[in-house]
């Protein structure tokens, strides 16, 4: 059983990764091309790229909660 | 081995209520912040240098920001002591991850496992185990705790509330309670919903986040101790300084949503 969770912990965390990593890629990549076209806007799109980075990162997180409940819980 | 807690344990009592190693980091983090802010405050001078720079460099910045997400420079100012306050607490409650000797020094707790200690031979050998990782750290960041990020996103969304109210006055609950037609009303469950799901996703991301990297430093420590954690270190002071920001950027963002009423124009002109 103790095994059985261990999996299902890496499994929780491990397919919870993918949809963030994609979604921070598109997100970091899109905010660096509107720098590239437009340089003096640069401080705003970054406050803008960190606010959707955190927004994409809590489904992680979340994940890693899940995670965390099924190994201690 | 070291142990990873999900909770904060409790380090001692006063007055039968229990303290835990979250709390007392907590409390060290806001002396250490009083501390520094009366000494960098002492001159008050009128061109700043040394920590007076720094201090009036975040303020300036929360000022800033404040002005460009709600749009007046006078609510700005009456919102700016409450963003930069929750920047300035969780960015000590985090910054405490990368300090050395938090969730390392401890004090060791045997006597729980002294009883059981005689059932069998077997049993022994992984209770002195036990007891060798059964420390209990005296300094846990206080952001590792999920109480105290629970408690910050309540006081968040509360104050965004109150701040909605005062605001929009009664028309404040329209947001949430709309029966002129079926599509508003459903709007206005998830609205309503999701006034709930801030308070789940602000806790949990400032606790999954100042946690993980906790766990993250104690595997890197384990498997490699010389050189190859520095670049960690600097990850999660990076990590503690972003989720700081985020957390008071996303209460600020949420009071300039509460603040704007759901038929915006309508509602301008008719007021």
């Amino acid at each position: 059983m103790e095994e059985l969770r261990l999996i299902a912990m890496a499994i929780a965390v491990g397919f919870g990764a993918i949809g963030p990593g994609i979604g921070i890629g598109i997100l970091v990549g899109k905010a660096l091309e509107a720098i590239g076209r437009n340089p003096e806007a640069a401080s705003k799109i970054q406050t803008n790229m960190i606010l959707g980075i955190a927004f994409t990162e809590a489904i992680m997180i979340f994940a890693l909660v899940v995670a965390l409940i099924i190994r201690f819980v | 081995m070291f142990s990873i807690s999900l909770v904060a344990e409790e380090v001692f009592k006063i007055g039968g209520m229990p303290v835990t190693n979250s709390l007392l980091t907590g409390w060290v983090g806001i002396v250490l912040l009083i501390l520094l802010v009366a000494i960098g405050m002492r001159k008050g001078s009128l061109v700043p240098t040394g920590l007076q720079l720094i201090f009036e460099a975040i303020y300036s910045f929360f000022l800033n920001l404040c002005e460009s997400v709600l749009g007046d420079k006078k609510s700005a100012e009456k919102a700016v002591p409450f963003i930069t306050t929750i920047f300035l607490f969780v960015f000590v409650a985090n910054i405490f991850t990368v300090i050395p000797g938090v969730g390392t020094i401890g004090i060791k707790k045997t006597e729980a496992h002294v009883a059981e200690a005689a059932v069998s031979a077997e049993q022994s050998l992984e209770d002195s185990e036990a007891k060798e990782a059964n420390l209990t750290p005296l300094f846990r960041p206080a952001s590792a705790d999920l109480n105290m990020t629970i408690a910050l996103a309540l006081v968040s969304v509360i104050v965004t509330q109150i701040i909605g109210f005062k605001t929009l006055g009664i028309g404040y609950l329209k947001k949430f309670f709309n029966f002129t037609n079926p599509i508003n009303f459903f709007v206005g469950i998830l609205e309503l919903i999701s006034e709930f799901a801030k308070i789940i996703s602000f806790s949990f991301r400032l606790f999954g986040n100042i946690f993980a990297g906790e766990v993250l430093l104690a595997v890197i420590l384990m498997l490699v101790p010389y050189f190859v954690p520095l670049p960690f270190y600097g990850l999660e002071i990076f990590v503690s300084i972003i989720q700081a920001f985020v957390f008071a950027m996303l209460t600020l963002v949420f009071i300039k949503l509460a603040m704007t009423s759901h038929d915006g124009e309508e509602h301008a002109v008719a007021r």
